[in-house]
């Protein structure tokens, strides 16, 4: 183990009424840096973080937080850790400053300390005009950050974000974005999934790619896709037999048919992209390979419920 | 190490902490739990106590009024830690997802638990109160030995938050707790002395209801608001004690299940 993982596991398993949901999962998590996980529904992200947090305890394998074993030191870990869960769950009998104090009684903050903080907070998370306002009168948006404040209220050195942009409007979501690269500059280590792929490609330095309760893949961004996928894409819609027909022959093109779309990976679009704009029946969209693409090829196109 | 769902439940100061997020909340809906707990006796005590006591006249050596006043107290206490122990617990278990928040700090489960019984007995220690005062201003209550009930509440409260925080753990919504209320909560308030001597009842049914905590707690509240001398006050205590840590334990590793999965 390097002495500078923040977490450490080990062939992880968690099992829930027979159903395996983690298999021997094993990664490190470096400080100072932004990791993610990513994958479908029910890839078993959300439970890795919950194992993580110890406030689920795991089936089988070692896990090391804070170079603290788990289970068994839930409560120091979590002392240390602020935690975004996937749905907000604020206090709905409180304000939004008094969510923010009574969630700092939990960690048994000197008040002094704790109102200095709290004004912080709110300033960082632009919610200083809306102390008074419950919960329920707030915006997803406003809800999303004051939960992110909520999670910053012991001042952690990890923080553990389950999608924390899910649902949010663009200029949240960017707001938001830029508020965790601001912690990370910040020297705070970051843990979150996320279902876009944009997110993880701006703000994720080491990704975990996951599905069926397994790492598939993991590394940079920028080298996962270059492992995966061609640089570029094509993607046709319109007479599919027509466009099939045009590119099959051209070399080291790969293609692939999902509903209406003619996906044709390829080094440069430029060796396909002529033959495709002779045929009137066709939509064409010329672009880089993402990490969508890389997911996809990993995952599946099934859907997952 | 393994997580074990049996160990005996941790009590720590942290309990306080959840217990005063509670205080804060009732705070907040002050009017309507004064007009709760002042609102009720008075209306029984006004409606049942005169009425009935004109025909009933004195019960055992004191009058109709003290011998509801007091069965009133015990039952306040049930009722209040019932209907925190189900309905508010699971609202903050399960729909609020509170729990869920607190759990994401060093609190743990066995805290919450802690400080949700040291909440109900609080609670029901205010309605208990609030009875005392007006029985007393209504005449019912001989002596201040009567502050002695203050101890009597806050066990009688603990003793009945446990079964309902049980229930609350099974239930998977609010309809569920009609079959606790039902079948245990409401028999207990007609059936256990309440109302009427348990000693007018069929001998089987009086073993039956001896069996019954809230039997036990009018029975040690009843002869300190009455002046009368008190009988049995061991064996009363330990019916109390015994059901509150047994369903202390039993709440415990039940949230725990629930909670930690």
């Amino acid at each position: 183990m390097k002495n500078t993982s923040i977490v450490v596991a080990d062939n992880l398993c968690k099992t829930f009424a027979d159903k395996k949901v983690l298999q021997n999962v094993s990664f490190e998590i470096d400080t100072g840096k932004c990791f993610g996980f990513l994958g479908p529904n029910g890839a078993g992200k959300t439970t890795t973080l919950q194992l993580i947090e110890g406030i689920s305890p795991p089936s089988g394998g070692l896990l090391r937080v804070f170079n603290l074993s788990l289970p068994g030191h839930g409560r120091q870990i979590r002392g240390k850790m602020g935690i975004v869960p996937q749905i907000d769950n604020l206090d709905p009998d409180f304000t939004v400053l008094e969510n923010l104090r009574i969630y700092g009684s939990y960690f048994r903050i000197p008040k002094k300390v704790l109102f200095k903080r709290i004004d912080e907070l709110l300033d960082f998370m632009q919610l200083s005009d809306r102390t008074k306002d419950k919960p329920d009168n707030l915006s997803g948006g406003m809800k999303r950050r004051l939960t992110i404040a909520r999670a910053l209220i012991n001042d952690p050195e990890l923080i553990v974000l389950d999608e924390p942009t899910t649902g949010l409007d663009p200029q949240v979501r960017h707001l938001i974005w830029s508020k965790l690269r601001e912690l990370m500059s910040q020297g705070k280590t970051l843990l979150l999934t996320t279902h876009y792929m944009d997110e993880a490609e701006r703000l994720c330095d080491q990704l975990f790619i996951m599905d069926h309760g397994a790492i598939l893949e993991k590394g940079n961004p920028q080298d996962v896709i270059k492992q995966h996928v061609e640089p570029y894409v094509v993607e046709a819609r319109g007479d599919l037999a027509a466009a099939t027909h045009l590119v099959k022959s051209v070399k080291r093109v790969r293609l692939e048919t999902v509903g209406d779309t003619l996906f044709c990976y390829c080094a440069a679009p430029e060796t396909i992209m002529p033959l495709l704009e002779g045929c009137a029946d066709i939509q064409l969209l010329s672009r880089s390979c993402n990490l969508e693409d890389v997911f996809l090829k990993l995952t599946g196109r099934d859907l997952r419920e | 190490m393994n997580y074990s769902y049996y160990s005996l439940p941790r009590v720590s100061s942290d309990a306080t902490i959840i217990w005063l997020r509670n205080v804060k909340v009732w705070f907040k809906l002050i009017g309507p739990a004064l007009a709760l707990h002042f609102g009720e006796p008075l209306i029984y005590l006004f409606g049942l106590g005169f009425g009935l006591g004109a025909f009933v006249g004195d019960i055992g050596e004191m009058s109709y009024l003290t011998f509801l006043a007091s069965g009133l107290i015990a039952s306040s206490a049930m009722m209040t830690a019932s209907l925190e122990g189900t309905y508010s617990v699971f609202t903050r278990m399960v729909p609020q997802k509170t729990y869920s928040a607190i759990l994401a700090t060093p609190i743990e489960v066995d805290d919450i638990i802690a400080g949700e019984f040291l909440w109900c007995a609080t609670k029901a220690l205010f309605s208990g109160i609030a009875i005392l005062i007006v029985a007393s201003l209504m005449s019912a209550v001989t002596g201040s030995q009567a502050i002695l009930i203050i101890p009597i509440v806050l066990l009688s409260a603990i003793c009945f938050a446990g079964p309902a925080i049980v229930v609350a753990t099974m239930s998977s919504g609010y309809d569920f707790f009609n079959y606790y209320f039902t079948l245990a909560v409401t028999p207990m308030f007609v059936l256990c002395g309440v109302f009427y001597p348990i000693s007018v009842m069929p001998d089987a049914m009086q073993y039956v209801v001896q069996v019954l905590p809230l039997t036990h707690s009018i029975e040690l509240i009843r002869p300190l608001i009455s002046g009368r001398e008190m009988s049995n006050v061991g064996l009363h205590l330990f019916v109390l004690i015994a059901y509150s840590c047994l369903f202390y334990y039993v709440a415990v590793v039940m949230v725990r299940k629930r909670m930690v999965v």
